[in-house]
Order: structure tokens, then sequence, then C-alpha cells
């Protein structure tokens, strides 16, 4: 039976997206809620794709395929499996979020700002459910757009040195993964993920192959040493884009790795397997040490997010179910934490218009809701049981020792440093005596802010409490992914 | 209804409580706060007494409640085991919960905060019984992470005081490095058994002794290597040295939760988790020698540090320190079911003391500091006698609950045959000596002598006291929870020693070699009833030490007020212990500043430096050189293009021909 789900859910948040962005006369009103019910519908529309997922099969499903450009074997070829369905609603979720976050903010050219998240919304399901090299290729690059936009219009001070630096960086990256796609095109003569997926491919080859997707994917996860752009990023975005940055962006990295990467080179995977664990190790403790010392909020939180997303890394190189279910489960919860984390520096900069911490002191006295909000979001962030961020953490950590005893040690650092520069944070910005007027005088959130913070909160805490909600979709392709790496693609001769 | 809806509601009463108090509380009040949360621990205390007595009459149980997750070959799920030790467990928490809970109503009445402190320590009973009960690691963990939550929320419960949000911090990130070594510990035990839960290890356990790993080029017993590292853990939590140092500091959160959470309960959840896990324990002599010298040197170290404090919760904060390292050895020595018994004795009187101090601080209108009192017996009589009998149960006085436990724990590390074991006997003989010298150093200081606090409030205001600045006595609220302590104070020991040491309370919940650790089996053969021990009690080496320890302890206090410059051994001992043997010192200035200058380091020197400035911005650089070098070639001037075809004409020719 022939649906088409997936491409309502990609193609209703661009096309409502590009009628906001052209409704540009219309009262200020209307536009917002235009945006909120754009938002609504787009998450509504995803729906279905989990009510109607088959958790017990192994194919892709909801599949679309349109012949697209015939003469090179180009399709419009949708379908999803276990890993990108989570990612779809985080993605629809999200975005409904920042467009709800910002219905009462003064942000210049709102209906634009709305639009750019709508499209980019559309574009970043797209990569998710492309089944097709070219279709993903485009999908990825295009998606790129509008985050450039949103920080190049709507960002800090240093916006134009923070965007150029984002966008060459990842583009950088994703033309190398071009070349690989037209090589296993001129192998293959399609560009379809099944295809790629059957081919065998020598060594040699196979090698350079990961490493061209490597680069692509570790910009955008993104894994030390290729990490400086995100921090600059995240400190010019603004709060909406911040959040969609870290939410979903970073997510792409770790999806394409599991999607791309790893399947079609799976000898080449296996043998620069202690490579990128070392490199996640590295992320994970350097990293850490380096929020530690952050005097800016957001960088702080940015290099929190590397440092988590050094656990994706580690978990899905370590090829084992667990640790690989492990690795996804963290990308969803660090979705929802850093999204927190990032709502409430967004909160308090717009009183205070100041994110360095040491401008802060005893937020506490005029913000107790917010306080009480912000200690829970840090507690996630340092992997407290109970919380999605102890899910991930735990079952990296408990899948590691099969890697050995060291390589689990230096992740379970993680539940001290993450600790560490996570509530060091609260303690000086939020606990103490007001440290002047500035601090007296803050308002505590409004209804919007408690909605926002609150249904993450939420989510975090169903996430901790019931895991099984989100491994229910991947168990399945957690086999098959694991079935695919156990099998060599070096061509017999 | 079934089993386990029964035993559900013991932790999830209380955190229904918590959780409609910490979002309500503010608008309904103070009574609907304490009502509500009273009820909740109520109903917790009902079914750990019902649990009691099932568990009493035979009945045991395995209970899942829901599955957590599935992962590959893996399944962890959330359940319940009930034995007696868990049953046990169950009651000391909640009764205590519960008379700090009627404590709070008449110790918080004008605080702020009065219903988020009932939400948080409402919470920490949830926490606390879902660790206790648990039937797997995974959920032990929830729970010790869970219980080390509230604490945080609580030490830094009057945020606005700096010590207290620096005491929090340091108390979570200490946990947390003794979490490393559970959370590793646990890691090996799913790589090796390939499950997380108690039972199906617990049978497995024995045939796995003879598994080894390679641990830093030396092959290891499985055993010794988990154990140790859980017990890293328990160090953490129950405050063995070297990660004592955060239960002295949190002493600044408010004194109810001191009496409950780092006094009776919480701390004392790495002593439980060793002697639930003690069929694991006894497969690794190695693992337990570890246990018991840790615990002796903390023991008597702590013990020691109590004499020269001045803060009278710091002396009760070290006297529990001292104490947990008693319950160590005794688990280091195998006697399981004596650490659990000396671990509830020590609840009621500890809880007591801390209790009674918090009566004393409000009678004192805040004052702390024990050289500022005196005489106190005059104006406090039910805060005297109750600090009185939890002061003589502490030390060990013959037919209290103290004395019976502590004697034991004695005895099992005398006959244990276990390496270390003999010197922590002297070491424990020794720390009884120091627990009578501080103790009543402490009661002297307190409760009789001088009426010092005239002498310092008149100093301060210049003119005498009015009636209302004299100490007063508590309200009943207050004093109602001091004297029901101090019955179980008194006679708990007496009574449940016999079922519980020698009886087979514990037999089926805790697991003994008798082969290789025999000094259990020689002290029952020795034990002629609770009466018999009590006189023979008497006649021990430990009493007379005990004595001797009064008299100093009293003699110091009655010297206090003579100038007089000690000797110089007897002030470097004191500088020593001033210090608290440099630990503090040595992580804030050293472990600290080095991890932060590390990260400083790193962040300045190579992210900033090396990766951004030399690599990506000095790769835009030389692109941009690069461009203006290659710019200079574009001339727009035809000769120049027609000389360099020339020149690369000519090279392509030169390679050619010599083809």
């Amino acid at each position: 039976m022939q649906n088409y789900l997936l491409s309502i859910s990609i193609w209703t948040p661009i096309v409502l997206g590009l009628v906001l962005l052209c409704s540009n006369q219309t009262s200020q009103r209307f536009s917002r809620y235009f945006a909120l019910s754009a938002g609504l519908i787009s998450f509504g529309v995803t729906w279905p794709i989990a009510m109607r997922f088959d958790l017990q099969s192994q194919l892709f499903q909801f599949q679309e395929f349109f012949h697209w450009i015939l003469p090179y074997r180009i399709n419009y070829h949708l379908g999803v499996d276990g890993f990108s369905v989570p990612l779809i609603l985080l993605t629809s979720f999200m975005t409904l979020l920042v467009i709800f976050s910002t219905q009462k903010s003064d942000i210049k050219n709102l209906p634009h700002y709305h639009a750019a998240f709508l499209i980019m919304s559309g574009l970043m399901i797209g990569v998710f459910c492309a089944l097709d090299a070219i279709l993903y290729y485009i999908f990825w690059e295009a998606m790129l757009i509008p985050m450039f936009l949103i920080i190049g219009i709507w960002g800090g001070p240093n916006r134009i040195y923070a965007t150029i630096k984002f966008f060459l960086y990842t583009v950088l990256g994703s033309l190398l993964m071009l070349v690989a796609f037209i090589y296993l095109y001129l192998n293959t003569g399609s560009f379809s993920i099944f295809d790629f997926y059957q081919l065998p491919i020598a060594l040699p080859a196979q090698i350079l192959i990961f490493l061209s997707f490597f680069m692509a994917f570790a910009v955008k996860i993104p894994m030390w040493p290729v990490h400086t752009w995100l921090p600059d990023a995240h400190v010019e975005a603004p709060t909406a884009g911040s959040v969609i940055l870290a939410a979903i962006m970073l997510k792409l990295g770790g999806y394409s790795f599991l999607r791309f990467a790893m399947p079609i080179a799976p000898d080449a995977t296996w043998l620069l397997k202690p490579i990128i664990i070392a490199l996640s190790l590295i992320a994970i403790v350097y990293i850490a040490l380096i929020a530690l010392v952050q005097k800016d909020m957001k960088k702080l939180i940015a290099y929190s997010s590397i440092s988590h997303m050094g656990f994706v890394t580690l978990g899905i190189f370590m090829l084992s179910p667990l640790a690989v279910e492990g690795g996804y489960m963290q990308m969803i919860s660090h979705g929802f934490i850093s999204a927190a984390l990032f709502f409430c520096v967004g909160i308090i900069y717009d009183q205070t218009h100041t994110r360095q911490i040491d401008q802060y002191g005893g937020v506490i006295n005029s913000m107790p809701f917010f306080a009480a909000f912000a200690v829970f979001f840090a507690m996630a962030n340092s992997g407290l049981p109970g919380t999605s961020g102890f899910v991930g953490e735990f079952m990296v950590i408990m899948g590691a020792m099969k890697e050995g005893f060291w390589i689990a040690f230096i992740a379970a650092l993680t539940l001290l440093f993450g600790a560490a520069y996570s509530l060091w944070m609260v303690k000086r910005v939020f606990y103490g005596t007001p440290l002047n007027k500035t601090m007296e005088s803050l308002k505590d959130i409004d209804s919007i802010q408690w909605l926002t913070l609150g249904s993450l909160a939420i989510l975090i805490l169903v996430v901790g409490l019931f895991p099984s909600i989100i491994t229910d979709f991947t168990n399945v392709t957690v086999d098959s992914f694991i079935h695919l790496m156990n099998r060599s693609k070096l061509p017999i001769l | 209804m079934q089993m386990i809806h029964i035993f559900s509601a013991a932790p999830f009463a209380p955190l229904l409580a918590s959780i409609f108090v910490g979002l309500f509380g503010k608008y309904f009040g103070k009574g609907f706060s304490h009502t509500t949360t009273i009820l909740g621990v109520g109903v917790a205390f009902i079914v750990a007494c019902y649990t009691l007595y099932l568990t009493i009459s035979g009945y045991t149980a395995n209970l899942v409640l829901y599955e957590w997750l599935r992962s590959g070959s893996y399944t962890f799920e959330v359940g319940f085991m009930i034995d007696n030790l868990t049953a046990l467990m169950m009651v000391v928490v909640t009764f205590v919960s519960l008379m700090v809970h009627i404590y709070t109503v008449g110790y918080m009445k004008d605080d702020p905060g009065y219903s988020r402190f009932f939400s948080y320590i409402s919470l920490f009973t949830f926490a606390m019984l879902m660790l206790v009960m648990s039937n797997n690691f995974l959920q032990l963990f929830f729970g010790w992470e869970g219980v080390g939550l509230v604490s945080y929320l609580l030490i830094g419960f009057w945020y606005k005081k700096p010590t207290a949000i620096h005491a929090n911090l340091k108390a979570f990130l200490v946990n947390r490095v003794g979490d490393i070594g559970l959370a590793l510990g646990i890691a090996l035990i799913l790589f090796w058994f390939g499950s997380l839960d108690y039972d199906l290890i617990f049978n497995r356990a024995a045939s796995l002794g003879g598994e080894h790993m390679m641990f830093g080029g030396t092959s290891v017993s499985i055993f010794s290597v988990i154990c140790i590292l859980l017990f890293i853990g328990a160090m953490g939590k129950s405050a063995q040295i070297p990660l004592h140092v955060w239960l002295p500091d949190s002493m600044e959160g408010p004194t109810p939760i001191s009496a409950l959470i780092h006094a009776a309960t919480m701390v004392t959840a790495g002593i439980f988790m060793v002697a639930r896990l003690s069929p694991l324990y006894e497969l690794s002599d190695t693992a337990l020698s570890f246990i018991t010298i840790i615990g002796a040197i903390t023991a008597l170290s702590m013990g020691l540090m109590g004499i020269i404090q001045n803060d009278i919760k710091r002396v009760i904060a070290y006297s529990t320190l001292s104490q947990l390292g008693y319950m160590t050895v005794a688990l280091g020595v195998s006697a399981y079911s004596v650490a659990i018994f000396h671990l509830m004795t020590h609840a009621f009187f500890k809880a007591l003391l801390f209790l009674a101090a918090g009566s004393v601080i409000i009678g004192m209108h805040h004052d702390q500091d024990i050289r500022n009192m005196g005489n106190l017996k005059k104006y406090m009589p039910v805060t005297w006698i109750t600090f009185l009998i939890g002061s003589v149960a502490l030390i060990g006085t013959p037919f209290f609950s103290g004395f019976y436990s502590k004697e034991i724990i004695i005895e099992a590390a005398k006959f244990s045959s276990i390496y270390g074991s003999s010197v922590a006997y002297w070491m424990l003989l020794i720390g009884v000596f120091c627990t009578a010298l501080y103790s009543s150093r402490l009661y002297f200081l307190v409760f009789h002598g001088q009426e010092k606090w005239r002498l310092s409030n008149t100093v301060k205001h210049g003119h005498g006291l009015n009636k209302s600045q004299y100490p007063h006595e508590s309200q009943s609220l207050i004093t109602t929870p001091l004297v029901l302590l101090a019955i179980p104070s008194v006679v708990i020991g007496f009574i449940t020693i016999e079922p519980l040491l020698f009886g087979d309370f514990f037999n089926r919940a805790i697991v003994i070699n008798h082969d290789l650790h025999q000094n259990l089996g020689e002290i029952q053969h020795h034990f002629s009833g609770a009466f018999a021990m009590g006189l023979h009690g008497f006649l021990t080496l430990p009493f007379a030490l005990m004595i001797l320890g009064l008299i100093v302890g009293w003699w110091m206090t009655s010297k206090a007020t003579t100038k007089k410059t000690p000797n110089k051994f007897i002030s470097s001992l004191k500088g020593i212990l001033e210090q608290g043997y440099g630990f503090d010192r040595f992580y804030e200035h050293f472990l600290a500043k080095g991890i932060r200058q590390s990260g400083e380091y790193l962040w300045s020197r190579i992210d900033v430096n090396f990766i951004d400035r030399i690599m990506v911005n000095g790769t835009a650089h030389l692109v941009g050189r690069a461009s203006k070098i290659l710019k200079g070639l574009q001339s727009g001037y035809i000769y120049h293009y027609a000389f360099i075809m020339i020149i690369g004409l000519f090279l392509i020719m030169t390679f050619f021909i010599k083809l």
C-alpha cells in the first residue's frame, strides 16, 4: 500500500513556511498565529509515522519511489526505519516548540524568522527520510541555508565570522561526501542506498569512502578536533537557532554515520574503530575540561554538547547492540536537554543582555520557578538517573566494558566532569545572594516559558523512566544494523 | 490486589506526597504541606511494618514492577526484592523519616521554604526506599543517585549561605567520584553475568568464582575488582576515607536532614549495599581486607577529629563518620549482620543526638558553638535527658543499644582471620576511647559547668540578659520525637541482638562462607544471652577504655577555662587535626585547582590557539595569501600568458621526450 506520509511530513512545513515568507504584509497577530498553526500542523502530520510504524519489521517503511532524473538514475526515494522515526518526531516537535516560545518576542521580521525554522524543519525531516544519495545530499545542503540565515540575520555581533566558519566547515566536509557518492554511483550505476549496501568494495577504497563520509559527519556532530565552529555558532545564534542547532542539526551527523558511512564501508569501520573511539574519548574528557572553565554560559553549554555527542560516537562505533542503542538514546536525550538549557540561557539573556557567568549570582531569589527548572535540567545534563540523560550514558558505559576496562573508565569520568561543569554553573548563576540590582529585579518565567520548559522537563522524565518508548522503535533496526556491520563487503577474490 | 501493589505503596506514597507538596504546597499553606507528607510517610511506615511482619513469618519475594529497557540480549527491570534485610531497612528508614517529619513541623515553622523542605524529605524517603527495596543494580543506582540529589538540594537548602552552596556542590562531586567506581562495578557485572538482577547474579556467582581478568598487567580475580569498585561507590556515599570530606561540610544543611540523611539513613546506604551483596563479597578476601582497613582507618581517624571540634553538629558529624567506620570494619570481617545491626542501633541514637542538638541550637538562639553553652540541663530538661541517653548509647554503655552492636563488631574483628583485622581490632579499641572522650567533652560542655552564654552575650550587648534571651526548652513537637527515639536507643539492642545476630533472621538475605570466615561462629559459641553479655560488658577492655575516655573528656572540659600552654606534642597533634589531615587542602588546592587549570590550558592553548588560530583561521589566511599570489598571475596582459604557455610547453616536452 502506498501512502504519502513522508512526503507530507517533509513538504507541509516547507510549503507553509514559503507561504509565511510571502505573506509579509499581513498583520503581526495573524502571522504569529499562522506560524504557530503551521508548526502544529507540521508536528501533527508526523504523528501517523510513529503510530503506524511496524515495530517488528526490518524493512524500510512508508516507502515512496518516483523516477526523478532518469539519465543518472536519481530517484525521489523515501522510507524510514527505527533510526529515522524518533528523530523525525523530535524535529517537528522542536520546531513547534521554538515557534511557540517566540510567540511574544519582539524579534524583528518575526514571520521570516518563523518561516526559516519551518522550512528547515521540512528539510531536516527530508534528510531523515531520503533513501537516495542525491536526494539526501540536496536536503543536507539545503538545510544549511536557513540556518546560515538565522545566524547571519538574527545573530549576535560577531555573527558574520560565525556564519562563515559554520558554512565553510560544513560545506568542506560535504563536498568530500559528494565525491564518495559519485564514486559509488560509478560502481553501482545508481544512487540508491540499497545498492550501496550491496556493493563489494576493496579495503583501500572503503577506507577512502569512509574518510570522505567521516569528514562530513564528524564536522556535523561535531567531533574533536573539528568542533571549533560549534561554540562560535552557538554564541552568535539567537536562542531558537541554538536550540535547533543543538537539538536536531548535530543529530544529522550521528544519524548519517548509522545510515551511510558505517554500513557502506563496514570493513573500514572495523579497521578505524579504535581511532574513532579514541577521538570520542578525547571529546568526552578534554571537552568536558574545557567546558568547566568557560565564562560564557552559551559556550559552556556548547562544549557540554560536544562532550555529550562524544558519547554518541563512542556508542555507535563500539558496534555492539547495547552501545549502539545507547549512542542513539544519547542523541534523543541530548536533543531535549541541550534544547532546554539553551532555552534557559535565552530566558535570562533576554532580561539582562549578558551571558557572562560572573555577571550573575543569586538568580533563584527573584526567579524561583525558573531556578527549579534550571537545576533540574543541569541535573539531567549531568546524567541523573530518572532523567533521559542517564539512559544513554549508562548504556554506553555498560557497553564500553566489553571494549576494555579503561575505555569504560574514561567514559565514566563524565559522571564527575559533567556534574562539575553543570552544577558549578548553577551554583554561580543561581545560588547565593543577589549579586546586584539587576539580579533582584528579574521577572520569573511567564506562561509561555512555563509551557516550553515544562514540556521539555516532562519529556526528559518520561524518557528517563520509560526509555523503552524510544528503544521499541530502535530494537529491530539495531539488530539489522549490527547484522549489516558484521558482514564483510570485501570483494571475494 | 497483588503483593507488589502493597509493597509499591511504601516508596510511592511519599513520592506522591512530595510531588503534591512541591507543586501546590505554596498555595495551600503549611498545614497542607506537613499533613500530606506525614500521611505519605505514615503509609510507608505501616507498609514497612507489615513487610517486616511478613518476612519474619518466612515470606520472601522477588517482584518485577515493569521492564525499564530491553536492548540486545539485555533486559533491565524495576522491581522489589522483599526479604528480611529489606524489611528491616524499610522500617528503620520510614521510622526515622517519620520522626524527622514530625520534628520538622516544629523546627522549621518560621522558615520561608517550609513546604519545599517537606517536599524534599519525602522525595528522599522515596529514593531511599527504592534503594533498599531494589532487586537489581540499576534501581540501586537510581536510588543511590536519587538520595544524592536530595542531599544536594537539602545541604544547599539555605541557598543564600555561601558555605551551604559550597558544601552541597562538594558533597555531590565527591559522591560522584565514588559513583564512577560504582558504575564501573555494575558495568563489569553486566559484562560477566549478562544481567543486573540480584537473584540471578547471586546464583551464578559461585560458578564464576575462578574467573580472572587482566588488570594493569596482572591477573586478578574478577570478584576482587568488582567488589572493590562497588565499595568505592560505598566509600563515597558512606563517607569513608578518603572520600569522607563532604560529610562534615554537609552540616550546613538544616538539622533535621543531618539526622535523617547524614546520620541515620543515606550515609548507611553503602553499608547496606555491601551487606546486600554479601554473596559476592564472600568470594573475595582481597576486597574484604581492603574494606576492613579503610573502615578501621576511618573509625579511628574520624574519632580523633571529633575531639577538637567546637561546633555541636560537627562533633556529631565526625562521630557519625567514625561509627560508619565501625560498620565498615564489620563488613570487612564478614560480619554483615552485625554491620546492619549497628546500622540500626546507630540510626536511632544518632538521629536522636542530632535532633537533640537541633533542639539545643534552637534553645541557644542558633548559636552552635559549644564553648558558648553550659549548664543547659537546668533550662532544657527533656533535651538534656534524651541527649544523655543518646550519648550513653553511643559510647557503648552495657545494656544500651550501642553497646551490643559495637561490642560484637570489636569481637568480630578480634576473631577474624582476614588480613588487616588484627590492626583493625586495635584501632577500634582506641576508637572506643575517642568516642567516649568526645562524647563526654560535648556533653559536659553543653549541659554542665558554667553558663557561658551569659558571658558571651553580655560581652556582645554590654548589658545583662533578659528572660527571653535565656536558653529555653523546645516545644512538644520537637521533644516528642526525641522521646520516641530515645526508647529504641535504650532497648533495641537488648531485644533484638539474639534474633538478629544469632537467630535465623538474616539466614536467607546474607550469605557467609563459614568455612573461611569463622569469627561469627566463634562469637555465637561464647554468647549466652543478652543479659549475660551486658553483665560481662563491665569487665571488658573496651569498658575500661570507655571509662578512661569519659574521665579525660570531663577533665578537658573542667580544665578548659584555665589557660595553660599545652606541650609541643599535643599542640602539633592538634594542628594536624585542625587541618583535617590535610585532605581538604589537597583536594581543593591540588585536585580541583589542577583540573581547572588544565581545562584553562587546553582551552586557551589547544582549542583557541592551535586549532582555531593556526589550523582553521590559518588555513583561511593561507588560502587568502595563495589567492593573492595567484591573482598576480592573471594580469590581463597577453604576453604574460603567452610567456607562461611557452614555459609550460617546454616543460611538458622535456618530460615527454625523456619517455
